[in-house]
């Protein structure tokens, strides 16, 4: 029928989708059916041969974490943009290298906007 | 490719400069005011290239056309005005960050975007770079609770529509195998052509009109607009109460008058009863505010259901009148949030109603501004808020939907009640306490524009008709 | 178009704005000469654009639209032709001597720049409203001559009278407007336009179309005519619509001979002229029209017999003359309805601007019984006044006479029972009109003055402000009607012609020795008038006594006008009242208008209250409220999808 769409070019990632729930479905119930079973009190606290935890586990981090960390997946990121550009770097000349140069100012920008915003300074 | 190939796009890549050179600046510029400067410097520079922007980019998926244009217009005069408004105003609440200019140019250049995506994912890019930029503008006043709180509203509601319009663009997109407007535009040809059309098709029209009616504040997705609108910086809500609303109507006409055209029985039905919410609740709501910004908030979301009117036409016409709506209602409202920016001195809020008692004696000027521009917002001759109005009824009636322009006269009815409760209170009550005024010249340049402006559009509608009309995009 | 037309308009308007603005504050006693700049710039702009006219150049254009909507268009565009410029020349004279004449007449008021800005700004409206070209514009121009007279009528407006005259006047024409617009908005859904050009085109066309009302079907043309013919009665002051204009004279008297002359009463006619290609077509219209207009000429013209006040007498004489002028449209004879509407400008601006003097002398007193003699006191307003009574009574030679003749002979030639009908009821108010004029010349300029002692001592010329403009208006009422020189007496009728291609040609079903007998009856006429009045006021002055008293049931009658505001008071205001009293004010305003003005809000304001709460201003009810609204909007999809409709 014309104008049904059909997604075939997404076949491959369907397989691989598939493939890797069964992967680790798979490993999992291979060892749920292999291993032995002998629960005994010992081994089922959560630190077998450490400390009792104590307290709640889920505690407030400063939030300067989060700015590190938004910056590192910031910068981090647009790395990866570089890669293709340098591979391919001998066939698109001159006019990709402008324009990358204005990709890193615009990075450098931002760069020097955190930094002298004191986003690196922990405290 | 060269540069001179991204004509197209100038006015855009001037703002982003822009939007980076002020970053820069504010670090080393001590006087905040020269931010100011720079920005309504670049934005005339961006309005001035808008004209001969021209043509399609990256395979189509940019493209400057007259119907970019003129919301492009809108957008950068909103952005003008908005700047102008509030540099006085942020010195008074002390709030002196240069970011503020950064990120209203970075959300003009959003929305900018958005008007001139030709593609689904670049929208949405658009949608983003203009939502994530008003978020932290909302929570601007950092040490004010109540802007804080409205910048998490909006950003946790937003971030909810965000997801909705995912989706409704992943269904359309798996539905018609293109993210292109005109792919999906022929897409949905061929399929209306069949018997039943695709569930999956319909629920993206339905999630669509979700995110959208997020956007234009449209009832029952319009809860937000009131609590963001009062908590907001107000200059900043004089900004998004217009920006992210045009841009909304912007996106209408790209999804619904363009990919989606084909669907319009089905999403007409389901903006009938949106629209008329809209309208009730705006206006209904208005009347018990008892400030002004709030008022405003629910004034903005009537008038957002006036506009969607001129949409259900699912016409040229309509369109038409529902864009020139925009540029109207920009004016008037600026103007409106510009006289209230007025009011707000160093130890005096003035955004209560009544603050405005007999603001005539004490200061006739600004009482006389703002009794134009509740004129205008109620609708009455010869403001452009009556010519704006006047379009979109006409519209209606000859697209045979009767008894909608009716209802929308009706309803427009209630809205004199609180917009000329305000007039009245300025002239006809004594005042209770002192109301100060403050005095910029930027204030003063903005409301000249908005005042004349809403004027001339009054009385000579003519070449702003014309011009919305040039610039359909059904053509 | 070129500037000088758009400045006709807008010079007066531009002195109402400065005026309104600044009169108080900066001009105070100078706001005469923004004014008068004003309107004497309007009247060489409008002497120029006759002479455009008369080299025919005609000028029909829009100068601005304002809103389009499909074959709806609102738009102030000018129509100038014969009879506009003929309009313009009329209006714009007897403003300016009325302008020049206010100076010296309302000099000291402490109202001086409002008189003046409202003065500027009746200007304006008339001026829009001759100059329209669509029929929307002379609305505007109508409801704005309809507010300022409303201004200018009640400009003394703690004095009571003043202001129940204002309101009278105001709300007389609503009755008269009403009808005017149901009337322009039926020209509207006939035509589907409302520009001139379009209306009258081919008006023809429609002539046998019907219209359904109550169940009877009627003309359509008919209807249409008869609406816009209401209009021109409230404006006109015809029967039965007339009551407002003698109380009018509570105004200025310059604004009385503005309004009585120049603008307002003009207006009806200028709108039955206009639109003479719709009236034609209904012959049951012009009966209307011209039997209306003959009953309001004798009727006004029996009044004016006996009252006493001098503005009275003059404002019956106008109701009387305009009466004429409907005469002529009613029989065809449009040009020479403007004609009179022409010449009678002079002489009534002339009248009226003459009795103020006249008043002006007198301290305030109205009353002619109280004056007498003044002629050897105020020898420029007893001429000139004499000039124009001779020329309203139609005595040879004098305008008046000319336009007169013009009228009876074309009721007279009209052919058919009701031109022969309206023809007697001209020419016996022609005999009143002559009397009652002279009746008031004899009585406050001869014989020997009445009004005591005191009072002689200040009798006194008036300035020269107001004597000018009564020679200029007197060469008026001695000259204006050379224009319209019948060919009976070797003239050209050249007024006649000119506007010939507006109105077109009235058709005379008449020999030439009957028009010789209906030249020669009108003369003999006005002459037995003038000397009845003689004969009564100067040499038997107990005759009318003697008549009074014998005759004293009439006299009374015609004395309180046939008790028309008696009657109305009866039938419409006192009702009104009572129904205003007890039943609106009981039930409708306590129930009904209470409750929509101040319930509606109210119930709206308990919902707003209440829709509220909803606005909890937490997060999580907000998306549940998204989340509603998506789930309807997709349920709504569902149930088109398994039922296929919504």
């Amino acid at each position: 029928m014309p104008g049904t769409y059909v997604p075939t070019d997404y076949l491959p990632v369907l397989v691989f989708l598939i493939i890797a729930l069964g992967f680790g479905l798979g490993a999992l119930l291979f060892g749920f059916l292999l291993r032995p079973r002998r629960p005994y009190a010992e081994k089922l606290s959560p630190y077998e041969s450490g400390m009792l935890p104590e307290g709640e586990p889920r505690q407030k981090f400063t939030v300067r974490y989060y700015i590190i960390a938004i910056l590192f997946v910031v910068f981090d990121v647009e790395a990866v943009f570089m890669y293709p550009w340098a591979v391919a770097f001998n066939k698109i000349g001159l006019y990709a290298f402008v324009e990358m140069m204005l990709f890193i100012l615009i990075l450098a920008v931002g760069y020097i906007y955190a930094w002298r915003k004191d986003a690196f300074v922990w405290d | 490719m060269t540069l001179a190939n991204l004509r197209p796009m100038a006015p855009e890549l001037i703002l982003i400069a822009l939007g980076l050179v002020l970053l820069m600046l504010d670090l080393i510029c001590r006087k905040k005011e020269m931010l100011a400067i720079v920005t309504l410097i670049g934005a005339i520079l961006a309005f001035y290239f808008i004209k001969g922007s021209h043509g399609g980019l990256f395979d189509g998926m940019f493209i400057a056309d007259l119907y970019s244009n003129f919301f492009k217009t809108v957008f950068i005069i909103n952005l003008l005005l908005s700047t102008l408004i509030s540099v006085k105003y942020l010195d008074t609440e002390r709030a002196l960050h240069g970011e503020y200019y950064a990120l209203l140019v970075f959300a003009t250049v959003g929305m900018m975007t958005m008007a001139s995506a030709g593609n689904l994912i670049v929208l949405y890019l658009g949608l983003e770079l203009m939502s994530l930029s008003i978020y932290v503008l909302c929570g601007f006043l950092r040490n004010n609770i109540k802007s804080t709180e409205s910048a998490i509203k909006y950003f946790l509601l937003g971030a909810f529509s965000t997801a909705i319009l995912l989706y409704a663009i992943s269904l359309l997109y798996g539905s018609t195998g293109s993210t292109d407007f005109n792919k999906i535009a022929n897409a949905v040809a061929v399929m209306g052509a069949g018997a039943a059309l695709k569930p999956l098709l319909l629920f993206s029209v339905a999630l669509f009109v979700t995110a959208v009616g997020f956007k234009i504040a449209a009832v029952p997705f319009h809860m937000w607009s009131p609590d963001v609108y009062e908590g907001a910086p107000t200059s900043v809500t004089a900004f998004m109460s217009v920006g992210p609303k045009a841009a909304g109507f912007a996106i209408i006409g790209k999804i619904f008058f363009v990919a989606i055209f084909g669907l319009h029985v089905e999403w007409v039905k389901l903006l009938i009863p949106i629209s008329v919410a809209t309208m009730i609740t705006g206006n209904v709501l208005a009347i018990s505010q008892t400030n002004i910004k709030r008022m405003l908030a629910y004034s903005s979301i009537a008038h957002a259901g006036y506009a969607l009117l001129g949409i259900l036409t699912a016409d040229g016409d309509g369109l038409t009148a529902a864009m020139n709506y925009m540029l109207i209602y920009m004016f008037m409202n600026v103007g409106a949030f510009a006289v209230v920016i007025m009011l707000r001195t160093e130890d005096f809020a003035g955004d209560e109603l009544k603050d405005y008692l007999g603001l005539a004696k004490t200061h006739p000027l600004a009482a006389f501004l703002m009794m134009i521009f509740m004129f205008s917002l109620t609708g009455i001759p010869p403001t452009a808020g009556f010519i704006g109005k006047f379009y979109i009824f006409t519209a209606l009636i000859h697209s045979g939907q009767l008894k909608l322009a009716v209802a929308g006269v009706l309803i427009s009815v209630i809205s004199a009640f609180f917009y000329l409760r305000v007039v009245m209170y300025m002239y006809m009550k004594d005042p209770e306490v002192e109301t100060p005024v403050s005095d910029s010249l930027y204030l003063k340049v903005a409301l000249a524009i908005s005042v004349v402006m809403v004027i001339v559009i009054g009385v000579f509608p003519g070449k702003f008709i014309e011009f919305a009309k040039a610039s359909l995009i059904l053509q | 178009m070129t500037l000088k037309h758009v400045l006709i308009p807008a010079l007066p308007l531009a002195a109402f704005i400065i005026n309104i603005l600044f009169g108080k504050a900066i001009l105070r006693t100078k706001a005469h000469w923004i004014a008068l700049i004003g309107v004497a710039g309007s009247f060489l702009c409008s002497l120029s654009a006759l002479s455009g006219v008369l080299s025919g150049h005609i000028v029909n254009e829009d100068l601005f639209t304002w809103i389009t909507s499909g074959s709806f268009k609102v738009s102030v565009g000018f129509l100038i032709d014969p009879l506009t410029a003929v309009m313009l020349i009329v209006v714009n004279t007897v403003s300016l001597l009325v302008h020049i004449y206010s100076i010296g007449y309302m000099h000291g008021d402490k109202g001086y720049y409002r008189f003046f800005a409202f003065l500027s700004l009746f200007t304006f409206s008339m001026l829009m409203l001759v100059m329209g070209n669509n029929f929307l514009q002379m609305y505007f121009g109508w409801e704005a001559v309809g507010l300022c007279s409303y201004f200018l009528i009640g400009f003394w407006y703690y004095k009571k009278s003043a202001a129940d005259a204002a309101k009278k006047a105001f709300i007389v024409n609503r009755f008269g407007d009403f009808g005017f617009g149901l009337g322009v908005i039926l020209i509207f859904l006939t035509f589907g336009s409302l520009h001139y050009s379009d209306v009258f085109k081919n008006p023809a066309a429609f002539a046998g179309q019907t219209i359904m009302i109550c169940g009877h079907s009627f003309n359509l043309i008919t209807v249409i005519a008869l609406l816009l013919f209401c209009g021109a009665v409230g404006k006109s002051a015809q029967l039965p619509l007339h009551v407002w204009l003698p109380d009018a004279m509570e105004g200025p008297t310059p604004v009385s001979a503005l309004i009585h002359a120049a603008t307002m009463v003009t207006a009806g006619v200028f709108m039955v002229a206009r639109t003479n290609s719709i009236f034609v077509l209904s012959p049951t219209a012009m009966a209307v029209v011209a039997v209306t207009g003959g009953v309001t000429a004798i009727f006004a013209a029996t009044i004016a017999l006996v009252q006493k006040d001098i503005k009275r007498i003059i404002a019956y004489s106008t109701v009387s003359q305009l009466g004429y002028m409907f005469v002529a449209c009613g029989v065809g004879a449009f040009s020479a309805g403007i004609f009179h509407l022409y010449t009678h400008a002079f002489f009534k601006a002339l009248l009226f601007l003459g009795a103020g003097s006249v008043i002006h002398a007198m301290e305030g007193e109205q009353d002619i019984n109280m004056m007498g003699g003044l002629k050897k006191h105020m020898p420029v307003t007893y001429l000139t006044m004499l000039l124009a009574s001779l020329s309203i009574s139609g005595v040879p030679g004098l305008s008046g006479f000319f336009s007169k003749d013009e009228i009876l002979w074309m009721a007279y030639a009209h052919g058919g029972g009701i031109g022969k009908f309206v023809y007697l009821l001209g020419a016996i108010t022609a005999l009143l009109t002559a009397f009652y004029s002279f009746r008031l010349i004899y009585v406050t300029f001869h014989g020997g003055f009445r009004g005591g002692h005191d009072k002689e001592h200040h009798l006194h010329e008036s300035p020269q402000s107001m004597t000018l403009p009564l020679i200029a208006l007197a060469l008026g009422a001695v000259a204006a009607g050379y224009v319209g020189i019948p060919h009976i007496l070797g003239g050209h009728d050249s007024f006649a012609h000119f506007l010939a291609p507006v109105v077109g040609e009235a058709e005379a079903h008449g020999s030439l020795s009957q028009e010789w007998f209906v030249m020669i009856s009108s003369i003999v006429i006005a002459i037995t008038g003038i000397l009845a009045a003689y004969y009564f006021y100067i040499k038997n002055t107990k005759i009318p006594e003697g008549i009074a008293k014998n005759f004293s049931p009439i006299y009374k009658i015609l004395f309180n006008k046939y008790y028309v505001d008696e009657i109305y008071d009866v039938l419409i205001v006192k009702p009104a009242y009572w129904f205003s009293g007890a039943v609106i004010n009981k039930i409708t305003d306590a129930i009904v208008i209470e409750g929509v003005v101040n319930g509606l809000p109210t119930i709206v304001e308990w919902f707003s209250r209440r829709l509220r709460k909803i606005q909890t201003g937490i997060v999580l009810h907000y998306s549940m409220f998204m989340a509603a609204g998506m789930f309807i909007l997709l349920i709504l999809i569902l149930s088109k999808l398994y039922t296929g409709r919504f």
